[in-house]
């Protein structure tokens, strides 16, 4: 229950931290903001993994989806972060 | 590894994803944010691959491999006219993601046979669940956004008026089901129930939306697949994943905020208003227009511009459609080289995502200090000579300012009437999204220029030119 309440608080001031600095992300850059969070939103592909290749869970489908799970993940990261530098280089290229 | 050693490096990596966000808070330093983010989620992975729990390394190479294949490819093709296609697939992968994850674990406990005993189970539960519903709707909703976005389903609000009791009563049927599962009464068909009821949910949330309304529904998918991270993180305790899901949903509910109040609805109205609302107190546009509708041509629009000292554009999802940002650019760069001040303003919402006008615009190699957003743009549109409108309709509609009893009003607009002249370039008359007439088409000052926007734009660059 301790770590619960620990996490917890973690995710809360994460939130805030997120909030302060999201708002003065101006609205020039709102899209590659989206694109750039949801790559790290991809994040789930450390929990992926360890469904994926923990070797305690014996099932087949525990696998199947943990495998899934890291195929969708780095579809998300990779596609995220290379779309964002692509949209990041041309709001660069005149500055 | 030590898992000591091994946390302290998932906070190197979540340290770095708030770096990369701070990073993106100006377009200097944007590009070095994104690759902190970057690295951070390179430092997450390898540690994670590091873990002693990880055994099975070819299946976790093969699915690292496959989607890095797939999500290179998606990066490198995408249009630009396209991103927010782009970002509804992240979306529903992510959720699709963390729904995978969840739905491993909850097998992984079932199979481990614990009891329901201690408390540690019943929260690890209870984030698994969350995981599934949030991440199942975040999944499916994003399909069903796509497939909106990309015209395989019809752009416009699909349902009827029962649909947020069909929504309610599926989400109750969830929570319902959550419940039994947390406490031990339902076993894996009651998991499986969740997984489908949580689909449907996602459809039918997202199918009564139309297609102007898609940046909220966006941006508030997007929220929905950090929190669903976060749900994850929940379930293995994994503080990167609550740290960086926490991140990305508040990120996601802000630009969801941004959107509302830019058309000032509310996110219940967005969601739920849109099939209340027929046409009870409807405009005739035949009595809008009539007899007061100017049509012009390519060659009367340059001679306008040939004594304009200050020219602002001011486009709109037509603009993608057609995709014409190049040739905007040509325009712009015409007028510049002139000596013409040339600026671009924005409205929040124009297009269908937060931020879409200036991605096409900078594709076409606009400076971004041209681009303005509509609280810098609206107090100089008086001194403006000439406002060239593409592709954007509802966003200038002064009714949303001076007719209280129009379904607009209260929505801020940018207050392009107030320039010497207006040039519209629109293909017909025909309504906005909103499904009104505007009354902008038929002021003295404003212009229409009929025809497909990047033609027209070409066509008006051509004139310029020749004139010269």
């Amino acid at each position: 229950m301790e770590a619960f309440i620990i996490l917890l608080s973690l995710f809360a001031l994460a939130v805030f931290l997120g909030v302060e600095l999201i708002t003065k992300v101006p609205p020039t850059l709102h899209t590659p903001l989206m694109s750039g969070s949801n790559a790290i939103s991809g994040i789930t592909i450390v929990g992926a993994i360890l469904a994926a290749g923990s070797g305690d869970q014996p099932g087949a489908i525990v696998q199947l989806l943990g495998f899934v799970a890291i195929v969708f993940a780095t579809i998300n990261v990779v596609g995220g972060f290379m779309v964002t530098h692509r949209m990041l280089k041309m709001f660069k290229r005149r500055a | 590894m030590n898992s000591v050693i091994i946390n302290l490096f998932y906070l190197v990596a979540a340290l770095l994803f708030v770096l990369g966000i701070k990073g993106l808070t100006r377009p200097k330093t944007a590009v070095s944010g994104n690759r902190m983010a970057a690295l951070g989620m390179l430092v997450a992975i390898v540690i994670t691959l590091l873990d002693r729990q990880v055994i099975h390394y070819e299946v976790v190479f093969a699915g690292l491999a496959l989607g890095a294949l797939i999500g290179a490819l998606m990066a490198a093709k995408i249009r630009m006219t396209s991103m927010p296609q782009m970002v509804a697939i992240l979306n529903g992968l992510g959720g699709g993601a963390s729904l995978g994850v969840a739905a491993a674990s909850y097998l992984s406990f079932m199979a481990a046979g614990n009891e329901l005993s201690s408390t540690t189970l019943i929260i690890a539960n209870c984030a698994v669940m969350l995981a599934v519903l949030i991440g199942t709707v975040t999944f499916s909703g994003s399909a069903v956004a796509f497939g909106k976005l990309q015209e395989i389903l019809p752009g416009q609000a699909i349902g009827f008026s029962g649909m947020k009791f069909v929504n309610l009563g599926l989400l109750l049927a969830s929570l319902a089901a959550v419940f039994l599962l947390i406490t031990g009464q339902a076993g894996i068909g009651g998991f499986i129930l969740l997984v489908t009821l949580s689909l449907i949910l996602g459809v039918t949330l997202v199918m009564p939306i139309g297609g102007a309304d898609m940046p909220v529904v966006i941006a508030l998918l997007n929220s929905y697949s950090g929190i669903a991270a976060a749900a994850a993180g929940f379930i293995m305790g994994n503080t990167v994943l609550i740290i960086s899901g926490a991140l990305v949903g508040a990120s996601g509910i802000i630009l969801t905020r941004i959107m509302c109040v830019a058309m000032n609805r509310s996110l219940l109205n967005v969601l739920f208003g849109k099939m209340a609302v027929p046409d009870s107190n409807s405009i005739d546009a035949d009595e809008v227009y009539k007899g007061k509708v100017t049509s012009s041509s390519p060659d009367e629009v340059s001679m306008m511009l040939e004594d304009a000292q200050r020219v602002v554009i001011v486009p709109g999802f037509g603009l993608a459609m057609a995709q014409a940002q190049h040739a905007v650019r040509e325009l712009a760069d015409t007028l510049v080289s002139r000596g013409v001040i040339v600026e671009f303003a924005i409205h929040p919402v124009a297009g269908r995502m937060p931020g879409h006008m200036n991605v096409l615009l900078a594709e076409a190699e606009i400076d971004y200090d041209a681009m303005k957003t509509m609280e810098q743009s609206n107090p100089n549109f008086s001194k403006t000579d000439v406002v060239i409108v593409i592709g954007a309709n509802d966003v200038t509609n002064p009714m949303a300012r001076e007719d209280k009893g129009s379904p607009i009003y209260g929505m801020p607009i940018l207050n392009v009437d107030q320039a010497k002249s207006v040039v519209i370039v629109k293909r017909s008359l025909s309504p906005g999204f909103a499904g009104l007439p505007n009354p902008l088409f038929a002021m003295d000052n404003a212009v229409m220029l009929f025809g497909d926007g990047k033609q027209a734009i070409m066509d008006l660059t051509a004139a310029l030119h020749e004139a010269a």
